[in-house]
Protein backbone atom coordinates (compact mmCIF):
# COMPACT_ATOMS: atom_id res chain seq x y z
CA UNK A 1 0.00 0.00 0.00
CA UNK A 2 1.33 3.84 0.54
CA UNK A 3 5.22 3.41 0.82
CA UNK A 4 4.94 7.34 1.63
CA UNK A 5 7.68 8.88 3.51
CA UNK A 6 6.20 7.48 7.45
CA UNK A 7 5.76 3.82 6.37
CA UNK A 8 9.13 3.60 4.54
CA UNK A 9 11.31 0.74 5.96
CA UNK A 10 14.61 1.53 6.95
CA UNK A 11 17.14 -1.73 5.94
CA UNK A 12 17.65 -2.65 9.29
CA UNK A 13 13.96 -2.63 10.13
CA UNK A 14 12.96 -4.22 7.00
CA UNK A 15 15.07 -7.16 8.35
CA UNK A 16 13.09 -7.30 11.62
CA UNK A 17 10.31 -7.86 9.86
CA UNK A 18 11.65 -10.29 8.61
CA UNK A 19 13.23 -12.17 11.54
CA UNK A 20 9.96 -11.80 12.96
CA UNK A 21 8.08 -13.19 9.97
CA UNK A 22 10.85 -16.16 10.34
CA UNK A 23 9.24 -16.83 13.47
CA UNK A 24 12.24 -14.91 15.95
CA UNK A 25 11.02 -14.56 19.41
CA UNK A 26 13.92 -11.58 20.03
CA UNK A 27 12.78 -9.40 16.79
CA UNK A 28 9.18 -9.98 17.85
CA UNK A 29 9.60 -8.45 21.54
CA UNK A 30 11.73 -5.76 19.07
CA UNK A 31 8.87 -4.75 17.39
CA UNK A 32 6.90 -4.78 20.42
CA UNK A 33 8.67 -2.37 22.01
CA UNK A 34 9.16 0.03 19.09
CA UNK A 35 5.01 0.01 19.11
CA UNK A 36 5.16 1.10 22.37
CA UNK A 37 7.70 3.85 21.97
CA UNK A 38 6.53 5.42 19.19
CA UNK A 39 9.86 5.27 18.00
CA UNK A 40 10.80 6.57 14.37
CA UNK A 41 10.07 3.87 11.90
CA UNK A 42 7.56 2.17 13.69
CA UNK A 43 4.41 3.08 11.40
CA UNK A 44 6.77 1.38 8.84
CA UNK A 45 7.04 -1.98 10.60
CA UNK A 46 3.25 -2.19 11.43
CA UNK A 47 2.82 -1.47 7.34
CA UNK A 48 4.84 -4.07 6.50
CA UNK A 49 3.09 -6.83 9.01
CA UNK A 50 -0.14 -5.58 8.15
CA UNK A 51 -0.64 -7.80 5.09
CA UNK A 52 0.55 -10.99 7.49
CA UNK A 53 -2.41 -10.37 9.94
CA UNK A 54 -5.88 -11.84 10.07
CA UNK A 55 -5.60 -15.25 10.93
CA UNK A 56 -5.38 -14.83 14.74
CA UNK A 57 -8.62 -14.83 16.95
CA UNK A 58 -8.17 -12.13 19.17
CA UNK A 59 -10.00 -11.83 22.68
CA UNK A 60 -10.30 -9.48 25.19
CA UNK A 61 -10.65 -10.40 28.82
CA UNK A 62 -11.32 -7.01 31.32
CA UNK A 63 -13.20 -6.65 34.40
CA UNK A 64 -12.55 -5.51 37.76
CA UNK A 65 -9.61 -5.28 39.56
CA UNK A 66 -9.12 -8.75 41.79
CA UNK A 67 -11.66 -10.06 39.76
CA UNK A 68 -8.89 -13.05 38.79
CA UNK A 69 -8.24 -11.82 35.04
CA UNK A 70 -4.49 -13.04 35.08
CA UNK A 71 -4.91 -16.43 36.74
CA UNK A 72 -7.58 -16.28 33.80
CA UNK A 73 -5.66 -15.91 31.36
CA UNK A 74 -3.11 -17.92 32.30
CA UNK A 75 -5.35 -21.03 32.48
CA UNK A 76 -7.01 -20.49 29.31
CA UNK A 77 -3.35 -19.95 27.69
CA UNK A 78 -2.58 -23.36 29.23
CA UNK A 79 -5.67 -24.65 27.55
CA UNK A 80 -4.92 -23.44 24.29
CA UNK A 81 -1.78 -24.65 24.20
CA UNK A 82 -2.70 -28.46 25.24
CA UNK A 83 -5.34 -28.36 21.67
CA UNK A 84 -1.96 -26.98 19.74
CA UNK A 85 -2.75 -23.61 19.29
CA UNK A 86 0.34 -20.37 19.80
CA UNK A 87 -0.68 -18.06 21.98
CA UNK A 88 -0.01 -14.21 22.46
CA UNK A 89 -1.19 -11.82 25.67
CA UNK A 90 -0.89 -8.57 25.75
CA UNK A 91 -1.62 -7.17 29.48
CA UNK A 92 -2.31 -3.99 29.86
CA UNK A 93 -1.52 -2.06 33.17
CA UNK A 94 -1.82 1.27 34.33
CA UNK A 95 1.44 3.58 34.65
CA UNK A 96 1.37 6.37 37.12
CA UNK A 97 0.41 10.17 35.98
CA UNK A 98 3.43 11.61 37.69
CA UNK A 99 6.20 9.26 37.50
CA UNK A 100 5.34 7.61 33.91
CA UNK A 101 6.58 4.39 36.02
CA UNK A 102 4.50 1.47 36.55
CA UNK A 103 4.91 -2.20 38.03
CA UNK A 104 3.68 -4.54 35.53
CA UNK A 105 2.11 -7.19 37.69
CA UNK A 106 0.25 -9.59 35.19
CA UNK A 107 3.22 -11.69 34.77
CA UNK A 108 3.59 -13.26 38.44
CA UNK A 109 0.50 -15.50 37.49
CA UNK A 110 1.53 -16.96 34.18
CA UNK A 111 2.70 -20.02 35.68
CA UNK A 112 1.34 -22.98 33.35
CA UNK A 113 2.89 -21.93 30.85
CA UNK A 114 6.75 -21.99 32.44
CA UNK A 115 8.87 -22.04 29.78
CA UNK A 116 6.96 -22.65 26.60
CA UNK A 117 8.08 -20.00 24.21
CA UNK A 118 4.54 -20.51 22.26
CA UNK A 119 3.23 -18.29 24.44
CA UNK A 120 4.16 -15.30 24.33
CA UNK A 121 3.42 -12.69 27.05
CA UNK A 122 3.78 -9.17 27.30
CA UNK A 123 3.35 -6.41 29.79
CA UNK A 124 2.46 -3.03 28.68
CA UNK A 125 1.76 0.31 30.45
CA UNK A 126 -0.77 2.91 29.45
CA UNK A 127 1.96 5.51 28.95
CA UNK A 128 1.13 7.72 26.15
CA UNK A 129 -1.88 10.26 25.50
CA UNK A 130 -5.40 9.57 24.96
CA UNK A 131 -5.86 7.04 22.40
CA UNK A 132 -2.65 6.37 21.90
CA UNK A 133 -2.33 3.14 24.50
CA UNK A 134 -5.78 1.47 22.31
CA UNK A 135 -3.53 2.09 19.01
CA UNK A 136 -0.66 0.90 20.79
CA UNK A 137 -2.16 -2.37 21.77
CA UNK A 138 -4.02 -2.91 18.00
CA UNK A 139 -0.21 -2.97 17.10
CA UNK A 140 0.77 -4.85 19.40
CA UNK A 141 -1.45 -7.45 18.28
CA UNK A 142 -1.18 -7.27 14.89
CA UNK A 143 2.69 -8.40 15.69
CA UNK A 144 1.57 -11.22 17.35
CA UNK A 145 -0.91 -11.93 14.44
CA UNK A 146 1.61 -11.78 11.58
CA UNK A 147 4.31 -13.63 14.01
CA UNK A 148 1.55 -16.32 13.53
CA UNK A 149 -0.39 -16.55 16.80
CA UNK A 150 -3.27 -18.72 16.81
CA UNK A 151 -4.83 -17.13 19.55
CA UNK A 152 -4.24 -13.27 21.04
CA UNK A 153 -5.81 -12.37 24.59
CA UNK A 154 -5.67 -8.71 25.40
CA UNK A 155 -6.17 -8.36 29.33
CA UNK A 156 -6.90 -5.39 30.88
CA UNK A 157 -8.35 -3.92 33.74
CA UNK A 158 -12.38 -2.41 33.13
CA UNK A 159 -12.24 0.86 34.14
CA UNK A 160 -12.57 4.00 32.20
CA UNK A 161 -12.84 4.79 28.51
CA UNK A 162 -8.86 3.95 27.61
CA UNK A 163 -9.82 0.29 29.17
CA UNK A 164 -12.62 -0.17 26.65
CA UNK A 165 -11.12 1.15 23.75
CA UNK A 166 -8.41 -0.97 24.46
CA UNK A 167 -10.44 -4.06 25.09
CA UNK A 168 -12.46 -3.40 21.93
CA UNK A 169 -9.79 -4.14 19.42
CA UNK A 170 -10.62 -7.45 19.96
CA UNK A 171 -12.92 -9.32 17.86
CA UNK A 172 -14.60 -11.31 20.83
CA UNK A 173 -15.01 -9.43 24.51
CA UNK A 174 -15.30 -11.41 27.62
CA UNK A 175 -16.15 -9.75 30.72
CA UNK A 176 -14.83 -11.13 34.47
CA UNK A 177 -17.04 -10.45 37.37
CA UNK A 178 -16.67 -12.14 40.64
CA UNK A 179 -19.68 -13.18 42.77
CA UNK A 180 -21.33 -11.05 45.60
CA UNK A 181 -20.14 -7.76 43.47
CA UNK A 182 -24.08 -6.74 43.00
CA UNK A 183 -22.57 -2.73 42.89
CA UNK A 184 -19.79 -4.73 40.73
CA UNK A 185 -22.51 -5.39 38.21
CA UNK A 186 -24.01 -1.91 38.28
CA UNK A 187 -20.24 -0.57 37.42
CA UNK A 188 -20.77 -2.90 34.55
CA UNK A 189 -23.53 -0.79 33.24
CA UNK A 190 -21.09 2.14 32.28
CA UNK A 191 -20.10 1.23 29.14
CA UNK A 192 -18.74 -2.44 29.81
CA UNK A 193 -22.02 -4.26 29.81
CA UNK A 194 -22.68 -3.05 26.05
CA UNK A 195 -19.37 -4.50 25.00
CA UNK A 196 -19.02 -8.14 26.23
CA UNK A 197 -19.81 -11.12 24.03
CA UNK A 198 -19.15 -13.37 27.12
CA UNK A 199 -20.07 -12.50 30.48
CA UNK A 200 -17.48 -14.82 33.21
CA UNK A 201 -18.49 -14.83 36.62
CA UNK A 202 -14.85 -16.13 37.83
CA UNK A 203 -14.68 -17.78 41.58
CA UNK A 204 -17.72 -19.20 41.38
CA UNK A 205 -16.90 -21.55 44.02
CA UNK A 206 -17.69 -18.50 46.41
CA UNK A 207 -20.68 -17.55 47.91
CA UNK A 208 -23.02 -15.82 46.03
CA UNK A 209 -22.34 -17.01 42.45
CA UNK A 210 -25.68 -18.14 41.71
CA UNK A 211 -26.91 -14.68 42.37
CA UNK A 212 -24.20 -12.81 40.41
CA UNK A 213 -25.16 -15.35 37.55
CA UNK A 214 -28.86 -14.89 38.03
CA UNK A 215 -27.72 -10.62 37.89
CA UNK A 216 -25.84 -10.75 34.95
CA UNK A 217 -28.59 -13.56 32.92
CA UNK A 218 -31.25 -11.00 33.78
CA UNK A 219 -29.26 -8.01 32.29
CA UNK A 220 -27.55 -9.53 29.69
CA UNK A 221 -31.55 -10.36 28.24
CA UNK A 222 -32.36 -6.75 29.50
CA UNK A 223 -30.35 -5.32 27.02
CA UNK A 224 -31.23 -7.04 23.72
CA UNK A 225 -33.81 -4.45 23.74
CA UNK A 226 -32.46 -0.65 23.88
CA UNK A 227 -29.07 -1.12 23.21
CA UNK A 228 -29.57 -3.82 20.52
CA UNK A 229 -27.93 -2.60 17.12
CA UNK A 230 -25.05 -0.65 19.12
CA UNK A 231 -22.67 -3.89 17.87
CA UNK A 232 -23.37 -3.27 14.81
CA UNK A 233 -21.65 -0.23 14.05
CA UNK A 234 -22.00 2.89 11.86
CA UNK A 235 -22.50 1.87 8.63
CA UNK A 236 -26.08 1.44 7.71
CA UNK A 237 -25.63 3.61 4.64
CA UNK A 238 -23.33 0.99 3.08
CA UNK A 239 -26.45 -1.07 2.74
CA UNK A 240 -27.91 0.21 -0.78
CA UNK A 241 -24.78 -1.26 -2.73
CA UNK A 242 -25.08 -4.62 -1.79
CA UNK A 243 -29.07 -6.58 -1.36
CA UNK A 244 -27.33 -9.89 -0.46
CA UNK A 245 -26.61 -11.93 2.50
CA UNK A 246 -24.07 -10.11 4.38
CA UNK A 247 -25.35 -7.00 4.46
CA UNK A 248 -28.47 -7.93 6.15
CA UNK A 249 -25.75 -8.40 9.32
CA UNK A 250 -24.80 -4.95 8.64
CA UNK A 251 -28.55 -4.03 9.30
CA UNK A 252 -28.36 -5.41 12.70
CA UNK A 253 -30.71 -8.52 11.15
CA UNK A 254 -27.84 -11.47 11.78
CA UNK A 255 -29.40 -14.06 13.87
CA UNK A 256 -27.75 -11.62 16.81
CA UNK A 257 -25.31 -12.88 19.05
CA UNK A 258 -26.51 -13.02 23.01
CA UNK A 259 -24.27 -12.96 25.27
CA UNK A 260 -23.11 -16.29 27.35
CA UNK A 261 -23.07 -16.37 30.83
CA UNK A 262 -20.29 -18.54 32.03
CA UNK A 263 -18.65 -19.56 35.50
CA UNK A 264 -15.41 -20.39 35.76
CA UNK A 265 -12.94 -21.19 38.91
CA UNK A 266 -9.86 -19.89 37.72
CA UNK A 267 -7.64 -21.07 40.20
CA UNK A 268 -8.15 -24.98 39.37
CA UNK A 269 -9.55 -24.46 35.75
CA UNK A 270 -12.93 -25.51 36.10
CA UNK A 271 -15.02 -23.83 33.78
CA UNK A 272 -11.82 -22.69 31.48
CA UNK A 273 -12.65 -25.48 28.68
CA UNK A 274 -16.18 -24.95 28.53
CA UNK A 275 -15.31 -20.78 28.68
CA UNK A 276 -13.30 -21.42 24.99
CA UNK A 277 -16.14 -23.00 23.26
CA UNK A 278 -18.24 -20.48 24.14
CA UNK A 279 -14.90 -17.97 22.58
CA UNK A 280 -15.04 -20.43 19.34
CA UNK A 281 -18.49 -20.41 19.19
CA UNK A 282 -18.34 -16.43 18.85
CA UNK A 283 -15.80 -16.47 16.26
CA UNK A 284 -17.94 -18.77 13.98
CA UNK A 285 -20.84 -16.25 14.86
CA UNK A 286 -18.88 -13.71 13.78
CA UNK A 287 -18.09 -15.72 10.30
CA UNK A 288 -20.76 -16.98 9.60
CA UNK A 289 -23.11 -13.93 10.08
CA UNK A 290 -20.63 -11.47 8.54
CA UNK A 291 -20.89 -9.63 11.44
CA UNK A 292 -16.64 -10.20 11.23
CA UNK A 293 -16.78 -7.21 8.40
CA UNK A 294 -18.56 -4.85 10.51
CA UNK A 295 -16.57 -5.32 14.02
CA UNK A 296 -13.38 -4.94 11.50
CA UNK A 297 -14.68 -1.92 9.48
CA UNK A 298 -15.12 -0.61 12.59
CA UNK A 299 -11.94 -1.16 13.92
CA UNK A 300 -9.72 -0.15 11.23
CA UNK A 301 -12.52 3.35 10.65
CA UNK A 302 -11.46 3.94 14.39
CA UNK A 303 -7.46 3.46 13.41
CA UNK A 304 -7.76 5.43 10.69
CA UNK A 305 -9.18 8.20 12.11
CA UNK A 306 -7.16 8.21 15.48
CA UNK A 307 -3.90 8.26 13.42
CA UNK A 308 -5.09 10.98 11.03
CA UNK A 309 -6.39 13.39 14.44
CA UNK A 310 -2.94 12.77 15.54
CA UNK A 311 -1.02 13.64 12.54
CA UNK A 312 -3.11 16.57 11.93
CA UNK A 313 -3.06 17.35 15.49
CA UNK A 314 0.58 17.63 14.96
CA UNK A 315 0.80 19.51 11.94
CA UNK A 316 -1.59 22.12 14.30
CA UNK A 317 1.09 22.09 16.84
CA UNK A 318 3.95 22.83 14.00
CA UNK A 319 2.13 25.64 13.34
CA UNK A 320 1.13 27.01 16.71
CA UNK A 321 5.55 26.68 17.05
CA UNK A 322 5.69 28.62 13.59
CA UNK A 323 3.46 31.75 15.35
CA UNK A 324 5.84 32.15 18.47
CA UNK A 325 4.81 29.15 20.38
CA UNK A 326 1.72 28.62 23.04
CA UNK A 327 2.49 30.99 25.40
CA UNK A 328 2.94 33.91 22.95
CA UNK A 329 -0.63 33.71 21.55
CA UNK A 330 -1.98 32.70 25.02
CA UNK A 331 -0.69 36.06 26.44
CA UNK A 332 -1.89 37.92 23.14
CA UNK A 333 -5.61 36.68 23.54
CA UNK A 334 -4.64 37.52 27.17
CA UNK A 335 -4.06 41.18 26.24
CA UNK A 336 -7.27 41.14 24.47
CA UNK A 337 -5.30 42.06 21.00
CA UNK A 338 -6.81 38.95 19.89
CA UNK A 339 -9.72 35.86 20.85
CA UNK A 340 -9.03 32.31 20.57
CA UNK A 341 -11.65 31.62 18.03
CA UNK A 342 -9.96 33.59 15.41
CA UNK A 343 -6.60 32.55 16.69
CA UNK A 344 -7.73 28.75 15.90
CA UNK A 345 -9.11 29.39 12.80
CA UNK A 346 -6.15 31.42 11.82
CA UNK A 347 -4.02 28.44 12.86
CA UNK A 348 -5.87 25.93 10.64
CA UNK A 349 -6.70 28.00 7.83
CA UNK A 350 -3.46 26.60 5.74
CA UNK A 351 -4.30 23.33 6.76
CA UNK A 352 -7.85 23.62 5.27
CA UNK A 353 -6.31 25.71 2.11
CA UNK A 354 -4.79 22.74 1.15
CA UNK A 355 -7.69 20.15 2.05
CA UNK A 356 -9.10 22.72 -0.61
CA UNK A 357 -6.84 23.09 -2.80
CA UNK A 358 -5.84 19.08 -3.14
CA UNK A 359 -6.47 17.67 -6.47
CA UNK A 360 -9.20 15.14 -6.80
CA UNK A 361 -7.48 12.02 -7.28
CA UNK A 362 -5.47 12.28 -3.92
CA UNK A 363 -8.41 11.17 -1.83
CA UNK A 364 -8.39 7.67 -3.64
CA UNK A 365 -5.70 5.97 -1.49
CA UNK A 366 -7.97 6.10 1.45
CA UNK A 367 -10.86 4.69 -0.52
CA UNK A 368 -8.95 1.35 -0.54
CA UNK A 369 -8.56 0.79 3.02
CA UNK A 370 -12.54 1.30 3.29
CA UNK A 371 -12.68 -0.79 0.40
CA UNK A 372 -11.07 -4.16 1.69
CA UNK A 373 -13.75 -5.61 3.92
CA UNK A 374 -16.10 -5.44 0.71
CA UNK A 375 -14.11 -6.93 -1.30
CA UNK A 376 -13.65 -10.27 1.07
CA UNK A 377 -17.89 -9.75 1.06
CA UNK A 378 -18.19 -10.72 -2.70
CA UNK B 1 4.40 12.82 8.86
CA UNK B 2 5.23 10.93 11.68
CA UNK B 3 5.38 13.57 14.44
CA UNK B 4 3.92 11.68 17.26
CA UNK B 5 6.34 12.38 20.19
CA UNK B 6 8.46 9.10 21.21
CA UNK B 7 7.18 7.68 24.58
CA UNK B 8 10.34 5.57 25.40
CA UNK B 9 10.95 4.36 29.25
CA UNK B 10 13.27 2.32 30.67
CA UNK B 11 11.65 -1.60 31.32
CA UNK B 12 13.11 -3.68 33.67
CA UNK B 13 12.53 -7.02 35.02
CA UNK B 14 13.08 -7.59 38.70
CA UNK B 15 13.24 -11.39 39.27
CA UNK B 16 13.82 -13.98 42.00
CA UNK B 17 15.29 -17.24 41.00
CA UNK B 18 15.36 -20.49 42.65
CA UNK B 19 13.86 -21.63 46.11
CA UNK B 20 14.31 -18.47 47.84
CA UNK B 21 11.26 -16.74 49.59
CA UNK B 22 12.48 -13.41 50.64
CA UNK B 23 10.78 -10.90 48.87
CA UNK B 24 11.26 -8.03 50.76
CA UNK B 25 13.93 -6.83 48.82
CA UNK B 26 12.78 -7.54 45.14
CA UNK B 27 9.21 -5.40 46.40
CA UNK B 28 11.20 -2.29 47.46
CA UNK B 29 13.25 -2.20 44.76
CA UNK B 30 10.12 -2.63 42.08
CA UNK B 31 8.82 0.34 44.27
CA UNK B 32 11.58 2.41 43.71
CA UNK B 33 12.29 1.38 40.00
CA UNK B 34 8.79 2.61 39.86
CA UNK B 35 9.16 6.06 41.32
CA UNK B 36 11.90 6.44 39.50
CA UNK B 37 9.79 6.32 36.30
CA UNK B 38 10.52 3.07 35.04
CA UNK B 39 8.32 0.07 33.89
CA UNK B 40 8.81 -2.86 35.85
CA UNK B 41 7.98 -6.14 35.34
CA UNK B 42 8.53 -8.30 38.65
CA UNK B 43 7.98 -12.36 38.07
CA UNK B 44 7.05 -13.66 41.82
CA UNK B 45 8.74 -15.91 43.30
CA UNK B 46 10.45 -19.02 42.81
CA UNK B 47 11.05 -18.51 39.61
CA UNK B 48 13.40 -20.90 37.17
CA UNK B 49 15.99 -19.65 35.38
CA UNK B 50 14.47 -20.42 31.56
CA UNK B 51 11.03 -18.68 33.45
CA UNK B 52 13.44 -15.58 34.07
CA UNK B 53 14.94 -15.71 30.56
CA UNK B 54 11.35 -16.71 28.74
CA UNK B 55 10.13 -13.27 30.71
CA UNK B 56 13.28 -11.08 29.82
CA UNK B 57 12.75 -11.96 25.85
CA UNK B 58 9.45 -11.25 25.49
CA UNK B 59 9.15 -8.37 27.72
CA UNK B 60 12.71 -6.96 25.86
CA UNK B 61 13.72 -5.85 28.92
CA UNK B 62 16.64 -2.70 29.09
CA UNK B 63 17.93 -3.96 32.77
CA UNK B 64 17.32 -7.19 34.54
CA UNK B 65 18.08 -7.45 37.86
CA UNK B 66 18.02 -10.67 39.76
CA UNK B 67 17.29 -10.88 43.45
CA UNK B 68 19.05 -13.80 44.84
CA UNK B 69 19.42 -14.44 49.06
CA UNK B 70 19.66 -18.26 48.71
CA UNK B 71 23.62 -18.37 48.03
CA UNK B 72 22.62 -20.24 44.64
CA UNK B 73 24.04 -17.61 42.60
CA UNK B 74 26.76 -19.54 41.12
CA UNK B 75 24.60 -21.89 39.72
CA UNK B 76 21.11 -19.82 38.63
CA UNK B 77 23.17 -16.76 37.44
CA UNK B 78 24.82 -18.76 34.57
CA UNK B 79 21.92 -20.62 33.69
CA UNK B 80 20.20 -17.16 33.11
CA UNK B 81 22.96 -15.75 31.19
CA UNK B 82 23.41 -18.25 28.88
CA UNK B 83 19.34 -18.47 28.72
CA UNK B 84 19.78 -14.81 27.34
CA UNK B 85 22.80 -15.45 25.29
CA UNK B 86 20.59 -18.15 23.37
CA UNK B 87 18.05 -15.66 22.38
CA UNK B 88 20.59 -13.24 21.03
CA UNK B 89 19.16 -10.85 23.92
CA UNK B 90 22.00 -10.88 26.53
CA UNK B 91 23.85 -8.29 24.38
CA UNK B 92 22.03 -5.37 25.02
CA UNK B 93 20.79 -6.48 28.33
CA UNK B 94 22.04 -4.86 31.70
CA UNK B 95 21.88 -7.78 33.70
CA UNK B 96 22.28 -6.70 37.83
CA UNK B 97 22.68 -9.49 40.77
CA UNK B 98 21.16 -7.98 43.95
CA UNK B 99 21.73 -9.79 47.26
CA UNK B 100 24.17 -11.28 49.52
CA UNK B 101 26.93 -12.29 47.28
CA UNK B 102 30.83 -12.90 48.56
CA UNK B 103 33.80 -11.00 47.00
CA UNK B 104 34.97 -13.97 45.22
CA UNK B 105 31.50 -14.71 43.61
CA UNK B 106 31.29 -11.49 42.48
CA UNK B 107 33.86 -11.04 40.41
CA UNK B 108 32.96 -14.48 38.71
CA UNK B 109 29.77 -13.01 38.06
CA UNK B 110 31.22 -9.93 36.80
CA UNK B 111 33.48 -12.01 34.30
CA UNK B 112 30.46 -14.16 33.08
CA UNK B 113 28.56 -10.86 32.35
CA UNK B 114 26.85 -9.00 35.29
CA UNK B 115 27.39 -5.37 34.87
CA UNK B 116 27.19 -4.95 38.83
CA UNK B 117 26.54 -6.44 41.96
CA UNK B 118 24.28 -4.83 44.53
CA UNK B 119 24.59 -5.84 48.23
CA UNK B 120 22.57 -4.96 51.18
CA UNK B 121 22.69 -1.48 52.32
CA UNK B 122 22.85 -0.01 48.54
CA UNK B 123 21.35 3.10 49.07
CA UNK B 124 18.55 2.83 45.88
CA UNK B 125 19.30 6.55 44.23
CA UNK B 126 22.95 4.55 43.27
CA UNK B 127 21.25 1.32 41.82
CA UNK B 128 19.08 3.83 39.76
CA UNK B 129 21.59 5.95 38.92
CA UNK B 130 23.91 2.71 37.81
CA UNK B 131 21.03 1.94 35.79
CA UNK B 132 20.52 5.40 34.13
CA UNK B 133 24.20 5.77 33.46
CA UNK B 134 25.22 2.75 32.23
CA UNK B 135 21.31 1.65 29.74
CA UNK B 136 22.19 -0.65 27.16
CA UNK B 137 22.42 1.43 23.35
CA UNK B 138 19.31 0.37 21.58
CA UNK B 139 18.17 0.96 17.79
Amino acid sequence: MGGTDATALSDGDAELVEELLAGSHRALARVITRIENRAGGYRGIVAALHEHTGGADVIGITGAPGAGKSTLVDKLAAAYRDRGDTVGVVAVDPSSPYTGGAVLGDRIRMASNVGDMDVFFRSMSARGQLGGLSMATADAVKALDAFGKDVVIIETVGAGQNEVDVVRTADTVAVLVQPGSGDDVQTLKAGILEIGDVFVVNKADMDGAERTLAELEEMVHRREGPTKGLDGGHHGFEVPDHPDDGDAADEGDEPAWTPEVRQTVANTGEGVTELIETFDAHATHLRESGAIESTERRRYAEEIRTLVRSDVGALATAEIERRGGIDELADSVRRRETDPYSLAAEIVEPIADCVEAAPEGVGSAAGNEGADPVDDET
Amino acid sequence: MSAEQETRAVRCLVAKVGLDGHDRGAHVIARAFRDAGFEVVYSGLHRAPEEIVQAAVQEDVDVLGISILSGAHNTLVPKVIEGLKEYDAFEDTLVLVGGIIPDDDEADLKELGVAEVFGPGTPMEETIEFIRNNLPERA
